[in-house]
C-alpha cells in the first residue's frame, strides 16, 4: 500500500525563484536563505518519494475571480509552468500522478471533503519555487507531483481546523491505495508577511518560530487560531500557514501512531517581503 | 444578519472578501489578462486604449495609470493581482509592497532587512481619519 513517509514545510516566495533563474544565490543576501536548505537537498537525495502531495496557493494564476474553489486537486498528467507577468520560470514541466490524485479525490470527497477536480492547470511560484529549493535546478524533478491549491486569495478562507482535519483524510486516501508508493505531502507558503498597504513589510519573528514549536508538538492547538490572529500577528498574506496544517493532519501521530522526527528547522528573516520557515519531519 | 468581519479593524490592511471582490472585479480581470505576453505589449504600448477595453471605472483606471497601488486596494485591487501589473513593469514584488508604505525603496528594503516592521505598528496620527 502507499503511505505517506515525510511532510516537508517550506515559504514559496516568488523571488526565491527568481534568484534561483538569474544566478543570484551566490550573493550575501540571499546566500542566508539558500543555507538553510542545503540539508535538505541532500536529504531529498537520500529520501526522493515515489509523488508529492503539494498543498500549494494559486496566486491569482490558474484561478481567476471566475472561479475560486476551497481545495483544487490536480488530476493531471502534467501541468506548464504558468507564465505569472514575467515569462514562465525556466523550470522543468511537473508531472503528475493521475491515478493516485484520482483515488485520493474520490476517498476525500467520500470522507465528506468536497474538491474540486482540476484536469487542466498552469502552477505558479507557489508549487515550482519548493521544488527548486528542495531540488535546485535539475533538468527533470525527481518525483511525480499532485498539486493541491488552497484558497487563501479570497476570503472566506478555510479555517486551519479545516485544513487540519482535511490532512487526516489525505493520509487515509493515501494508505488506501493498493501499490506500494513513497509518498510525502508539503504545506507550503507562508511565515509571516503582508504584501498590501501601509502595513506591508510586518515580520513576527516570535509568533513564527512559537508557530513551529506547536507544528511539531501540539498541532490540533495550532489549528484552532483563528483568522484574524494570523492577520493581526503574521500579517494579511500570513493567513498562507494554515496550508501548512493539511500536511501536518496527514502525519501518523494525528491517527494515533508515533510522533514524527524533526529531522531539519529553519527560520530566517528576511526573503523580499517575508519571513522564511522550513522543516522537515519524517513519520 | 450582517456577516461578521472581525478582520476589518487591522490597520494598514484591507482583506480581500467577497465585497472587495465584487467591487474589484473587473480591475483584477483586467490584471490577470497581463499574464499573456501580447497582453502586455499592448497595455505598455498605450495603457489608456487598454484599460478602455475594460468595464472599470474611471477611478480603477487612474489609479492604475497613477501606479496607486493603496487606492487600487481600496477600489477592490488584491495584491496577488496586482503583481500583473508589477511584473508587467519590470518591478519586484518587493518594490511593489514598498511602494504601498510611504517610504523610499532603500528605506523599505532596510527595514526588510533589519527584521521587517513589528506586529505593534499602528499608523502615523496624520494617516489616521
Amino acid at each position: 500500500m502507499a503511505r505517506i513517509t515525510a511532510s516537508v514545510y517550506t515559504s514559496h516566495v516568488p523571488a526565491i525563484g527568481a534568484a534561483m533563474d538569474l544566478g543570484k544565490t551566490e550573493e550575501p543576501y540571499w546566500q542566508k536563505v539558500f543555507a538553510g536548505y542545503q540539508f535538505s537537498r541532500e536529504w531529498i537525495k537520500a529520501n526522493t518519494p515515489d509523488v508529492v502531495f503539494l498543498v500549494f496557493n494559486d496566486h491569482a494564476t490558474a484561478f481567476s475571480l471566475d472561479m475560486i474553489p476551497t481545495f483544487a486537486i490536480g488530476t493531471a498528467a502534467e501541468y506548464a509552468v504558468a507564465d505569472e507577468g514575467w515569462g514562465p520560470r525556466p523550470v522543468p514541466k511537473v508531472e503528475g500522478h493521475p491515478e493516485l490524485a484520482a483515488h485520493i479525490a474520490q476517498s476525500v470527497i467520500q470522507q465528506d471533503f468536497d474538491l474540486t477536480l482540476v484536469n487542466k492547470m498552469d502552477v505558479d511560484h507557489g508549487l515550482t519555487v519548493p521544488l527548486s529549493l528542495m531540488c535546485g535546478q535539475t533538468q527533470a524533478w525527481p518525483f511525480k507531483v499532485i498539486p493541491f491549491a488552497v484558497n487563501v486569495v479570497q476570503y472566506p478562507v478555510p479555517s486551519g481546523m479545516r485544513c487540519f482535519r482535511l490532512g487526516q483524510a489525505i493520509r487515509k486516501a493515501v494508505e488506501s491505495y493498493d501499490e506500494e508508493l513513497n509518498v510525502q505531502i508539503w504545506g507550503t507558503g507562508g511565515m509571516s508577511h503582508q504584501l498590501q498597504g501601509p502595513r506591508a513589510g510586518l515580520i513576527n519573528k516570535e509568533w513564527d518560530n512559537r508557530f513551529l514549536d506547536r507544528l511539531l508538538d501540539d498541532p490540533e492547538g495550532l489549528a484552532s487560531v483563528s483568522h484574524v490572529e494570523y492577520v493581526k500577528e503574521a500579517g494579511s498574506e500570513g493567513i498562507e500557514l494554515v496550508m501548512w496544517l493539511i500536511a501536518r493532519g496527514a502525519m501518523a501521530d494525528v491517527a494515533g501512531g508515533r510522533k514524527p522526527t524533526l529531522k531539519h528547522r529553519f527560520y530566517h528573516v528576511p526573503a523580499s517581503n517575508t519571513a522564511v520557515g522550513h522543516m522537515i519531519l519524517e513519520n | 444578519m450582517p456577516l461578521d468581519k472581525p478582520y476589518q479593524g487591522v490597520p494598514g490592511t484591507t482583506i480581500f472578501d467577497a465585497d472587495q471582490s465584487r467591487k474589484g472585479y473587473w480591475l483584477n480581470q483586467f490584471c490577470m489578462s497581463l499574464m499573456k505576453a501580447p497582453n502586455r505589449e499592448r497595455f505598455k504600448a498605450d495603457e489608456r486604449a487598454y484599460l478602455d477595453e475594460w468595464p472599470m471605472t474611471e477611478e480603477q483606471k487612474q489609479a492604475v495609470l497613477a501606479r496607486d497601488l493603496n487606492r487600487c486596494i481600496e477600489l477592490g485591487g488584491n495584491i496577488y493581482f496586482l503583481a500583473k501589473i508589477g511584473a508587467t513593469d519590470g518591478k519586484s514584488f518587493q518594490q511593489m509592497a514598498g511602494s504601498m508604505t510611504g517610504m523610499s525603496e532603500e528605506e523599505y528594503r532596510n527595514m526588510m532587512i533589519g527584521g521587517g516592521r513589528p506586529s505593534t505598528w499602528t499608523p502615523p496620527a496624520k494617516e489616521k481619519k
